[in-house]
């Protein structure tokens, strides 16, 4: 079973700041970490492995810097670790992300089984899992709680809905983005951290992937962030009491008070 | 402080401190009400390769030595000094044969050991046989290529949870501690079997229990070490461990302090944070002082011990003592600046305090390691 785990080193959200000048993130001195939700898509990959063997190879898109979430989860059981790094990728939106990612995978051979996280809390779109999914031509299934049965040509699943949840069969190869009620992510072995310590880690830039240049980084994203800012703190908030009848004719009440 | 680890002893330190945080405090008030052995973070602890820290390279360990378990040890009692005591007892009981076994034993255990797989337990407490562990009645006799064992096992902790125990059992009674050997008895053999469950006072995440050995009968090749060397091996395993038992009162002294200087700072009395009271300040300083210096002193013990295997006793001893009593003091005192809170469940450090008094008492009371440290002085000054 070869498995891909997609990775993404975020901010610390403890420790997030906008920048009140630029109105931009402010990473000065903010703790990096991997992605909460890609751990545990890191967790199932590894679990799966070790019940069918196989290989769980983790990828991130990102500067240098990044090569530490890798090593990361190489100590947390991966057994390699590949950095798409390259100054062509700055500025990638989701879209930009999902052709990036899927080239780096086709560089890497083929998989049985691609993980996310079912969002990174930076940017909390949760669109690259299905974006590359659809740019691979595989079948996903998106917030995954639960892998209920994996062979070597199938995986059934459940998916998190509001009110319950889906079993999904689906064919190999496949995506699944996870949420965190899958697993209970390790810690990080003593074994695992000296393997990371020592690990190569192997570092494809655009033209080793064969990346349009078009198609990525800024050039390629047709989103762009105009603005970030804070938002101004909600107003007041008010509960309405009683039948549905009268939380209805209080809320009218309301909001013609305010017109 | 700075204590200047080695980056393998920072790797080791880092690990237990992510078990402590991501798997031990969040259940360990649940354990400890509902007197839950921590069977899950047990193999947490596994998967991250702490159990591997005290077995030799040679049989799937990391061959780290008396100071690199004290670290890992400290760390897991931060969270909760009853699943801490729950790792120790499994290199407690392995212990004896690391230090007597065979070559064959060491293949035998030593592996599964190290990955996590199975845990170890000591037997050596009797109802008679306490302080004094020279009163023990558990005996064994050898029939044919099989040893017999009978008696009682009392408040032995792994007990009934650990696949592995070693057993200290008279081979020859009428020599008394001198006609004491070590067994290892496997859950399952014929004639084991669990009894009375321990309701504790604290650490009540761990196991404690009666183990009962009836015309218990072992293969001939489980006797460890030397017939009659018994009581010498038990010895020497409670000088390697008693460090470990040090650092668990660090642990969770440090835990108190922890948690009293965020209170302090947050509690408002009379228009200011009672932090801004020197009564309290003192309280705090005083806290502070004597973690640090018991902290040091075990450091200082356990590398001593790594480096003068031959000669531990005392350093064994004295560092027991000064932590354990002092984890005692500083709960104590953790629980006096919480005031009312700190007597209330809602708060860990009634706990804590709880979790202290056990350490003064087990492993060797910290009377019988006074007797200990006064006899190697009247051994030094001769």
């Amino acid at each position: 079973m070869k498995l891909l785990v997609c990775i993404k080193q975020v901010p610390d959200a403890k420790d997030v700041r906008l920048d009140p000048v630029t109105n931009t993130l402010a990473r000065e001195g903010v703790d990096s970490i991997m992605n909460p939700y890609d751990r545990h898509a890191l967790e199932e990959a590894v679990a799966i492995r070790e019940q069918l063997g196989g290989m769980v190879s983790v990828i991130t898109m990102g500067p240098p810097q990044a090569e530490a979430v890798l090593r990361e989860a190489i100590a947390c059981g991966a057994d390699e670790g590949v950095l798409v790094s390259d100054r062509a990728f700055a500025g990638a939106d989701t879209w930009a992300t999902a052709y990036t990612l899927a080239f780096a995978a086709q560089a890497l051979g083929a998989f049985d089984l691609i993980l996310c996280g079912k969002q990174a809390i930076d940017g909390d779109t949760a669109q690259v899992g299905p974006g590359l999914a659809c740019r691979l031509q595989i079948p996903y299934v998106t917030c995954v709680q639960k892998t209920r049965h994996v062979s070597r040509d199938a995986i059934e699943v459940e998916r998190m809905m509001d009110d319950g949840y889906d079993v999904v069969r689906l064919p190999l190869p496949a995506l699944l983005t996870v949420v965190k009620d899958i697993n209970e992510p390790r810690v990080a072995s003593l074994k695992g951290k000296m393997k990371a310590k020592k690990a190569t880690i192997r570092q494809l830039s655009a033209a080793d992937i064969g990346a349009d240049p078009l198609c990525i980084g800024l050039t390629g994203s047709p989103t762009q962030v105009v603005r970030v800012f804070s938002p101004e703190a909600r107003g007041d908030r008010m509960m309405f009491s009683g039948n549905v009848q009268q939380q209805v004719e209080q809320l009218v009440a309301c909001l013609k008070n305010h017109l | 402080m700075d204590y200047f680890f080695t980056e393998h002893q920072q790797m080791i330190i880092d690990t237990a401190r992510e078990i402590t945080n991501e798997k031990i405090i969040p259940v360990r008030a649940e354990l400890d009400e509902k007197n839950e052995f921590p069977k899950e973070i047990l193999q947490d602890i596994a998967k991250a390769d702490l159990f591997s820290i005290f077995v030799p390279e040679e049989y799937g360990g990391f061959g780290g030595g008396c100071y690199e378990i004290v670290l890992a040890m400290e760390e897991l009692a931060r969270g909760c000094v009853g699943v801490a005591t729950s790792f120790a007892a499994s290199a407690l009981g392995i212990f004896p044969v690391l230090i007597a076994g065979s070559d064959e034993q060491k293949q035998k255990y030593l592996p599964d050991i190290a990955a996590g797989t199975r845990w170890a337990a000591f037997g050596l407490t009797e109802a008679n046989a306490g302080s004094d562990a020279s009163g023990i009645q558990t005996t064994a006799v050898l029939d044919g290529d099989e040893w017999v064992l009978n008696g009682t096992k009392q408040w032995i902790t792994n007990g009934g949870e650990a696949q592995i125990y070693t057993i200290i059992a008279l081979t020859d009674p009428s020599k008394g501690a001198r006609g004491a050997s070590i067994f290892v008895v496997e859950d399952g053999d014929p004639g084991f079997s669990y009894g009375k469950k321990e309701d504790k006072m604290g650490i009540r995440s761990s196991a404690t229990r009666e183990l009962i050995l009836k015309d218990c009968r072992i293969p001939k090749d489980r006797l460890v070490g030397k017939r009659g060397t018994g009581f010498i091996t038990v010895m020497k395993t409670l000088d390697v461990s008693r460090p470990g038992i040090a650092s668990l009162g660090i642990g969770l002294a440090q835990a108190a302090l922890d948690e009293a200087v965020v209170y302090a700072k947050q509690r408002v009395q009379f228009g200011k944070p009672i932090i801004a009271f020197q009564a309290v300040q003192h309280m705090l300083a005083d806290m502070a002082i004597q973690v640090e210096a018991g902290r040091a002193l075990v450091y200082a013990a356990a590398r001593h011990i790594d480096a003068h295997p031959k000669n531990m006793s005392k350093a064994s001893s004295m560092c027991k003592v000064f932590a354990t009593d002092m984890a005692m003091k500083v709960t104590t005192d953790a629980v006096q600046v919480l005031g009312g809170y700190g007597y209330m469940k809602e708060y860990p450090v009634e706990k804590m305090m709880r979790d202290a008094k056990i350490l003064q008492i087990y492993e060797g009371t910290n009377q019988i390691q006074r007797n200990v440290i006064g006899q190697e002085l009247n051994k030094e000054y001769s």
